[in-house]
């Protein structure tokens, strides 16, 4: 489902980082096209 | 969902093709990842950014999620994710975001 995929991550500063997901969704064989790490407070 | 990132996910969405993109989230609440969820795919529920009224249907899920677990190195996600997983409600995450998926995601 990943694999080959275009990805656009929105991570959260107090849940999971965006780089933490780039890291595995990179894995599965996704294309992160977009990454970011938004903040709530 | 911040503006400027809802204007970033109108612009790949036009420009790769919608059903080319998968939107991963990694919020720490069911209720926001929720939020984030019907944002790409239904459009923004406030009304107040660039994706009011505005149905990508993109496909969305939550990094917790079966779907995309089952599909990254076992040791890679559990030394990036494997402590969040611990600490955050996965069951109401898991819930949330699948339900917004099956009613608005289009691919």
């Amino acid at each position: 489902m990943l694999n080959g995929k275009k990805v656009a991550i929105l991570g959260d500063r107090d849940g999971i980082p965006g780089g933490a997901i780039e890291a595995v969704v990179a894995t599965a064989g996704a294309e992160v096209v977009f990454s970011t790490t938004e903040c709530f407070v | 969902m911040d503006l400027e990132n809802q204007a970033r996910i109108k612009k790949f969405a036009e420009e790769l093709g919608a059903e080319n993109l998968v939107v991963i989230l990694g919020g720490a609440e069911a209720e926001a990842a929720g939020l984030a969820a019907e944002t790409v795919s239904a459009g923004d529920p406030t009304y107040a950014g660039p994706l009011a009224g505005v149905s990508l249907g993109l496909a969305v899920y939550h990094v917790v999620e079966d779907e995309i677990k089952s599909e990254c190195d076992a040791a890679v996600y559990e030394e990036q994710i494997g402590m969040m997983e611990m600490v955050l409600d996965v069951d109401a995450i898991k819930a949330e975001v699948s339900s917004i998926r099956k009613q608005y995601s289009k691919f």
